[in-house]
């Protein structure tokens, strides 16, 4: 009973699983439901829903659930739902029953039922014995049985106002995964490689014993450091022009970037990494890095994070001295960007523009080319298989 | 045993129904909420409600799951045995009982509250699932089975930092709890100042709601923060009337530091209030 209700929850993608279907049961056997549909409501979304994002998904699936039910006769959805709570209870299966319920039993039910609602419309002025008998009767709408309870879908009587959950309250809470400082910082935690450094806290037990020992039984004890993520990263932005509107999302990332590493150098860029980069956003050139010293300074124990749209004139990419601030270059960006690769083994390239547009613009899959696929969009999920990828 | 909220705490009905949910259900119940909306204060009047003893264990970043559980001190057990006391013989001496083991062993049944959950390691949910599941655990240090006399009822508050992991929440009923509207809100003012001017609440509540929707704001003003301003409202003797001036949205209200704690909000809001200055 109530599986119907379940299983619309589960295909309106809800995260609900049999185990919370059966402590939704157990409530309602012990009461804790007062028979009203906002209780039922309130109970249901307890026991199944285990996160607010999914609050207005599923008050969307509960309105449409329950606006199909119509009473029979001008009995109001509230009453039919109280009447099968109330007659519910009595027939709580335990888990073991449930699994062997049959589909077949459900389907030859659900014929019978046909059958009857057939002969009903022909013998209107006969009374219907059938129906009836203190809601136990397994046949007829809101009747109970064993396999489920199927309401139909007739349009007869009212359609009283549902509240509550058609208000959606909760609609902001949705899950859109709104990027921020700090669940940035939770992605980037997965680039770790642990190191001890810093003030000796922990207690060391297996140099405490070894000590110990060599001193004949006196107790000498060893603290050691605790373990701090010692990861080195130098990112890389581009900016101006076509990143502009990317700003708030890269300054998130880089101020979740300089909490989360230690050891973190960045470098500002425009359009394509080529000949040198720059610190502040200073274009005099005198005070660029050029990207040689670059290499010789940040060995290849640092990973490389390129933060970029990748979107230019193709030529930018494969002609020397075309660059809008690179106009004297003697190499293109490609072989450039070919070479800091060759020296930075672990890098990867964050694309705030979105996956589904990759394909419009051609240089981005010339450079994803060259960056051997390792191009991944600026999102929470993107962010995590790029720090997965660099951690290897 | 019913929780129906108390005089100093003003519970909605789908909160009321969670709390009982978890009471006769004896599972855990995970409360979420912003900042601000009673989350840690619920367990406190939970216990004082249904007269049971609080059990408190907030988690910082460092916890780990062992702590709840117990700690073992061994350099104090080192310490002692070079200086040959007696107590050293069993290690039982040398075992600090965490939370967990305090609730499992009283002899009355206890409200445990684990607060802000989501601070410590990711994987931190994932070390109480059998503790939380079936009450019990194994001291591996005195080879005994700790069991619970009396299933504690456990309240876990989260500030939603981090996705807590799907096993963990199976275990669990959810509530969020949701910002209080107005006749709610003017319900738990009524609880905490019973003698303030009607229309000095009025006015502040008018003037609370409409800061609450400004767009762009970092951190939206909670109930807490409303709580302190009323008490500094009334502590400075504020005129009603001067506030619904203030609610048209011309003047900044006074003492909005109670509100706001950001400096970009209040700018935010100065500049507002010039534009709408400029409009009239």
């Amino acid at each position: 009973m109530l599986i119907d209700f379940f299983m619309h929850l589960k295909s309106r993608r809800l995260p609900v699983t049999t185990t919370e279907y059966l402590a939704l049961l157990e409530a309602l056997q012990a009461g804790l439901a007062d028979y009203s549909l906002d209780g039922f409501y309130s109970l249901s979304r307890l026991c199944m829903i285990k996160s607010e994002a999914h609050y207005d998904k599923f008050d969307v699936a509960f309105g449409e659930y329950f606006d199909n039910i119509h009473g029979k006769n001008g009995v109001s959805a509230e009453d039919a739902l109280k009447e099968l709570l109330n007659t519910a209870g009595s027939h709580i299966q335990s888990g073991e029953n449930l699994f062997d319920l049959d589909v077949v039993e459900q389907d030859a039910l659900r014929s019978e039922t046909r059958k009857e609602q057939n002969n009903d419309e022909q013998e209107e002025e006969k009374s219907a014995p059938m129906k009836g008998g203190a809601g136990n009767n397994p046949l007829g709408e809101g009747g109970v049985q064993k396999e489920g309870i199927r309401i139909d879908n007739q349009l007869l009587g009212n359609r009283s106002a549902i509240k509550g959950w058609d208000s959606r309250e909760f609609k902001t809470l949705d899950d859109e995964s709104e990027l921020n400082t700090r669940s940035i910082k939770i992605a980037l935690r997965r680039l770790r490689k642990f190191a001890r450094e810093g003030i000796h806290e922990e207690l060391d037990l297996d140099n405490t014993i070894d000590s110990t020992a060599r001193n004949a039984g006196w107790l000498d004890i060893k603290m050691r450091p605790e373990r701090r993520n010692k990861v080195k990263v130098l990112i890389m932005f581009d900016i101006r022009g076509s990143m502009d509107v990317h700003i708030k999302l890269c300054k998130e990332l880089f101020s979740a970037a300089k909490a989360e590493f230690n050891q973190l150098e960045w470098f500002y860029f425009h359009n394509i990494v080529c000949d040198s980069v720059w610190r502040q956003n200073d274009t005099h050139v005198a005070s660029h890095y050029p990207l040689p010293y670059l290499m010789n300074r940040y060995g290849k124990d640092y990973k490389l994070i390129i933060v970029g749209d990748a979107s230019m004139g193709p030529t930018e990419l494969t002609e020397p001295g075309v660059s809008y601030s690179h106009n004297h270059s003697q190499e293109s960006g490609a072989v450039w960007l070919t070479r800091l690769l060759d020296h930075y083994r672990q890098a990867v390239w964050l694309n705030p523009e979105p996956e589904r547009y990759w394909h419009l613009t051609q240089s981005i899959g010339m450079l994803r080319d060259i960056m051997q696929n390792r191009m991944y969009p600026l999102t929470l999920s993107g962010l995590e298989q790029a720090m997965k990828v660099l951690g290897r | 045993m019913r929780f129906e909220g108390s005089t100093n705490y003003v519970a909605t009905a789908d909160l009321q129904l969670a709390v009982n949910a978890a009471i006769t259900l004896q599972r855990p119940l995970l409360i979420k909420g912003e900042p601000g909306t009673g989350k840690t204060m619920l367990a406190e009047e939970v216990a004082a409600a249904l007269g049971m003893p609080l059990l408190q264990w907030h988690i910082k970043s460092t916890t780990k799951a062992q702590h709840g559980l117990y700690e073992y001190d061994a350099v104090s057990r080192l310490r002692d045995s070079q200086l040959g006391e007696e107590k050293v013989a069993n290690i039982a001496n040398y075992i600090i009982k965490g939370v967990l083991w305090q609730a499992f062993e009283s002899d009355q049944q206890t409200v445990v509250l684990i607060d802000e959950i989501d601070k410590a390691d990711i994987e931190f949910p994932n070390d109480l699932l059998r503790e939380l599941d079936r009450m019990e655990f194994f001291c591996y240090e005195t080879r005994e089975l700790i069991q619970a006399k009396h299933r504690p009822i456990i309240i876990i508050t989260s500030n939603n930092e981090k996705e807590l992991p799907d096993a963990f929440l199976r275990r669990c009923f959810f509530h969020y709890i949701a910002f209080p509207d107005r006749e709610t809100m003017a319900q738990i003012v009524d609880v905490h100042f019973p003698n303030l001017q009607e229309q000095l609440i009025r006015e502040a509540l008018e003037v609370f709601f409409e800061l609450r929707q400004i767009n762009g704001l970092k951190k939206k003003p909670s109930t807490s923060e409303l709580l302190d301003w009323l008490k500094l409202l009334s502590a400075e003797g504020v005129d009603p009337d001067s506030l619904s001036a203030k609610s048209k949205r011309t003047e900044i209200p006074p003492m909005t530091g109670a509100l706001m704690k950001n400096e970009q909000d209040v700018g935010l809001l100065q500049r507002i209030v010039s534009m709408n200055r400029q409009r009239t």
